[in-house]
This record gives structure tokens, C-alpha cells and sequence, in this order.
């Protein structure tokens, strides 16, 4: 997870030719798993896809949506921490 | 190079206070909560200040009251990107290679050879992305929250697909032409963004392998120096940055041709058929639905009773032309014939207005429904589907007679 998160900092300093300054200021809800949806949803995209997508969807969605960014987008994303991201969503960014 | 992308920024709150609101006509079908704290007016490099869905990869659209001519500037023109490594290209380094198994030969061409060994073509088309107005779907579905402007409509100069082909050499087992851009995934696992027509519609005359937009090189953010241009289909097809052609016996496997950018079947009335994506229940999305906007009024503005008014929008379809526009200033209940304005083509946005004389004071609801010439018009209610794609609902627009 070490040498995920180490890309995923390089990603976002160096090597992401594309990305826009503003984004840095972007903040997500405070929670366990906060820096670890920042770490690993980062790497492709900018935080602010969760807010935008706020507050309607159900558990079963960001569900949905997260095995779609690990299987179908190569998140990746260790097994033990899909659960967590997926409670972090929905209780922070969705309805249960 | 990020600092000169971010000039403006300001919330869409804040700017509305100022210049009596911007936000417009989003009101009985609204963005997510999410969405609308969210979004903020930001000035990418070479652009007007448009409202910020993603910074990365970027996706911003077109406000509202930028619609007030037939034709969207490059600098007022909506941005979307799938995958975050946006190269720069410097033209003169572009190459655009021609190739695949039902192609005869391989191609490898510059831009200075496409603008002068194929002959010239043009064509005023409306680019819209699949995904516009899915912030209004009800239930709301996830993805990118496009309000109403996630589309434009441009002079694009270039050259015919078609010619280009043909110089390459069209095996006759050609199944499907496909296209890849320049932009990259930061992972490798992630899907590569690559998208391919059935060859019927690559060798329409009107698609295009477009260098200018506008009279004017591309922008960076509209696909420089490059893109192909499918005047009547969503922008999906309109591969940015296009560094890839190949000509297929096979049709393209791809997650962006199988698993995105699919409608369900026999909900829409399509006509352009894509049978070698079609599955048992879904299909790509082809053509656009015939849609209208009403770009001068906004919720909550305030008219004079009693002096004349005048509503003024915008309609497209497909490529088959509209006939015409009906607007009601009665909540539907009764509906006259908009004048319609220029018309530079079947894929070109028409304009259109109506102008009338409010009596009474009070709330009056204003609704504009266009059609086309194949008799299609839009709907009333939504055609609610998984990816909230080609909502045309007729618009609400409340204004106050005062």
C-alpha cells in the first residue's frame, strides 16, 4: 500500500502534466478514510467527481462505482480497503 | 503551465449576486446539491470563464447566456476529457497514422500534407456531449453533471474522412473505422479512450478530419490539432487530439464502445443504427434527439406587463433539420409558431424567437418545443435511462410579469 500511495503522490506533484492548479484546494468530509480516497481516487481524477456526484446516491451505487474504478479503471485499490471507501461514501456523500 | 490555466475563479453564488444570476434556467429539474456547491466559474487557458464540473480530467461547460449567437467561440466552447494526460502538440510534430487490417496500405501524415494534398471541406455542426443535461435527470445518476451547456456549435474546416480512406485504400470486409487520441490514462490498466463509427458513417461526405474550428486552429482543450467531427452524432465519436485511424474487419472491443456510452434499445427513436455494437438489449448512442434551449431568460427574471417581450433560443437535432420551434407563455396550454433565424445547415444550431405582449401580472411559465423534419419533437417528460443520456425535455422557464 506503501509503494500505491508513493505513486500516487508522484502522480499528483510531478508526473500528471494535466492537472490544474485549483484542485489542491478541494477538501473532502472529515473521516477515517479521507486520505485514503484522496491517495487512491487522486491518481485519475480530482476529488471533486465525489462532491459533484453528492448527495444522491445510494450505498448500492457508490458501490457500484467504486468495483467499477477497480476492476474496469485499474484502481488500485487493496481489497481491504474497498469496504471502507464504500462506507466513506455513502455515509459522507450519499443516502443509506 | 498551471498557473497560466487559472486566471478567474469565482463562485457561481458570488457572480450570480453580481450580475442577477447565472445559474438561469436549471428550475423544475434541478442539479444535484452536490453539484451546485461544487461549481465554480474558472477560466482555463484561452477560454471565457466557464463552470467548472472537474478539474481533472477537465470538464466545464458552456453558461447559458454564453448561447446568444447561432455560433459558440472557441473561447466560450465546452471541454471534456475522459483521461487526465492531455498532451500539448506542437503541429508541426503531429502525425496521423492511417492503418489497420482493412486498410491496403499504411498511412502516415502531417498536418501540412492533410490541408494540402485533400481537397478542403467544411461543415457547421453541433458538437454535444452524450452526457448533456444528465444533472437534470430524475432520479439523478451518476457521472459527469452536465447542466445545459455541455455543447457548442462551430464552423469546422478540415478534410473528408472519407478522402483519407480512400488514399489509405478501403479493404471491402471494413467493418467499423476507429480512432485514438493523444490523451493518455495515468494507469495502464485503465481503459485507453478509443472510440470507432461503422463505416457507413465514416464515409458520410459531412465527417470530417477537422483542423480549424471557427476559422481558427483548434484549441488545446477542443482536440489541437486535430479532431474528427461527426456532424449529427454525440460528441463521443468526436475523437480529440486524433492520432489514429485503422480500419477494422473486426468491430472494435473497447470498454468505451461496449460498456459506456450505450442506450437501451427501443427507447429512442433512432434512426442511424449501429448494428455491429448493437447487443440483444442495449446500442450505442448515435444521432442527437431534436432538443431546444431558451437562452435570453432565466427563473425569477421580471418582464413589463404590458410592452412587447421576446423569447429567444436555440434548436438542433440530428443532422435532419428543424421545421420548426412552438413556444407557450402559458404553461403549455396553448402554443404559437417561434420565427426561426439563419439556417447554415441541417447540423447547425437554429435560431429562433418569439415575441408577444404579456396583460396580465404575475408568474408566467415559458416553454419552447422544437421539431424536426423527420416529425420527431421533444418530449415531456423524461426518458429516464441508466447513463442520462439525450434528455430533451421541454425546458420551464418561470418568469415574473411585473
Amino acid at each position: 500500500m506503501n509503494a500505491t500511495l508513493g505513486m500516487a503522490a508522484l502522480l499528483l506533484t510531478g508526473a500528471c502534466t494535466s492537472a490544474l492548479a485549483d484542485e489542491t484546494t478541494l477538501r473532502l468530509k472529515d473521516g477515517a478514510e479521507a486520505v485514503t480516497v484522496r491517495a487512491y481516487c487522486s491518481i485519475c481524477h480530482s476529488i471533486d467527481y465525489v462532491q459533484m456526484n453528492a448527495p444522491f446516491m445510494k450505498r448500492a451505487q457508490w458501490d457500484a462505482e467504486v468495483h467499477k474504478m477497480v476492476k474496469v479503471m485499474g484502481a488500485p485499490v487493496p481489497d481491504d480497503e474497498v469496504a471502507k471507501i464504500i462506507d466513506y461514501l455513502t455515509r459522507n456523500y450519499g443516502v443509506e | 503551465m498551471m498557473t497560466r490555466r487559472l486566471i478567474l475563479k469565482g463562485t457561481i453564488g458570488g457572480l450570480a449576486a453580481a450580475s442577477g444570476g447565472l445559474a438561469g434556467s436549471i428550475a423544475r429539474a434541478a442539479l444535484p446539491a452536490g453539484t451546485l456547491e461544487s461549481q465554480t466559474l474558472e477560466r482555463l487557458a484561452g477560454k471565457q470563464p466557464l463552470l467548472k464540473r472537474s478539474y481533472r480530467p477537465p470538464n466545464y461547460e458552456t453558461p447559458v447566456e454564453y448561447f446568444d449567437n447561432v455560433i459558440t467561440p472557441n473561447d466560450r466552447f465546452f471541454v471534456r476529457w475522459h483521461l487526465m494526460q492531455i498532451p500539448e502538440i506542437d503541429a508541426s510534430e503531429w502525425r496521423l497514422t492511417v492503418s489497420g487490417d482493412a486498410a491496403t496500405q499504411e498511412l502516415s501524415l502531417s498536418l501540412d500534407q492533410l490541408k494540402h494534398e485533400f481537397e478542403p471541406a467544411e461543415v457547421v455542426a453541433v458538437c454535444q456531449c452524450s452526457g448533456n443535461r444528465r444533472g437534470l435527470s430524475d432520479p439523478h445518476v451518476p457521472g459527469v453533471e452536465w447542466g445545459y451547456g455541455a455543447m457548442g456549435n462551430a464552423r469546422w474546416r478540415g478534410v473528408r474522412l472519407k478522402d483519407v480512406l480512400a488514399r489509405a485504400g478501403l479493404r471491402k470486409e471494413a467493418v467499423e473505422i476507429a480512432f485514438d487520441g493523444a490523451d493518455r490514462p495515468p494507469l495502464d490498466a485503465t481503459p485507453d479512450f478509443q472510440k470507432s463509427l461503422p463505416v457507413w458513417k465514416a464515409l458520410d461526405e459531412n465527417t470530417l478530419i477537422a483542423y480549424e474550428m471557427n476559422g481558427a486552429p483548434l484549441p488545446h482543450w477542443n482536440g489541437h490539432p486535430a479532431r474528427i467531427v461527426v456532424p449529427g452524432w454525440t460528441a463521443t465519436y468526436w475523437m480529440k487530439k486524433v492520432i489514429s485511424i485503422r480500419a477494422l474487419t473486426q468491430p472494435l472491443s473497447s470498454f468505451w464502445m461496449a460498456s459506456a456510452y450505450r442506450i437501451p434499445k427501443g427507447k429512442f427513436p433512432v434512426i442511424d443504427r449501429f448494428t455491429t455494437q448493437e447487443s440483444e438489449t442495449t446500442t450505442p448512442i448515435t444521432e442527437m434527439v431534436v432538443n431546444s434551449l431558451i437562452t435570453n431568460l432565466k427563473d425569477g427574471q421580471r418582464l413589463p406587463a404590458r410592452a412587447p417581450a421576446v423569447v429567444k433560443g436555440l434548436a438542433w437535432d440530428g443532422g435532419y433539420g428543424i421545421r420548426r420551434v412552438d413556444v407557450s407563455v402559458n404553461d403549455g396550454r396553448t402554443w404559437e409558431q417561434a420565427d426561426l433565424g439563419v439556417d447554415l445547415g441541417r447540423y447547425s444550431f437554429r435560431p429562433w424567437q418569439y415575441v408577444f405582449t404579456p396583460r396580465a401580472t404575475g408568474p408566467m411559465t415559458v416553454m419552447a418545443r422544437a421539431s424536426n423534419a423527420q416529425g420527431a419533437s421533444q418530449t415531456y417528460e423524461l426518458i429516464f435511462n441508466g447513463p442520462g443520456y439525450h434528455n430533451n425535455v421541454v425546458q420551464r422557464v418561470t418568469v415574473e410579469i411585473a
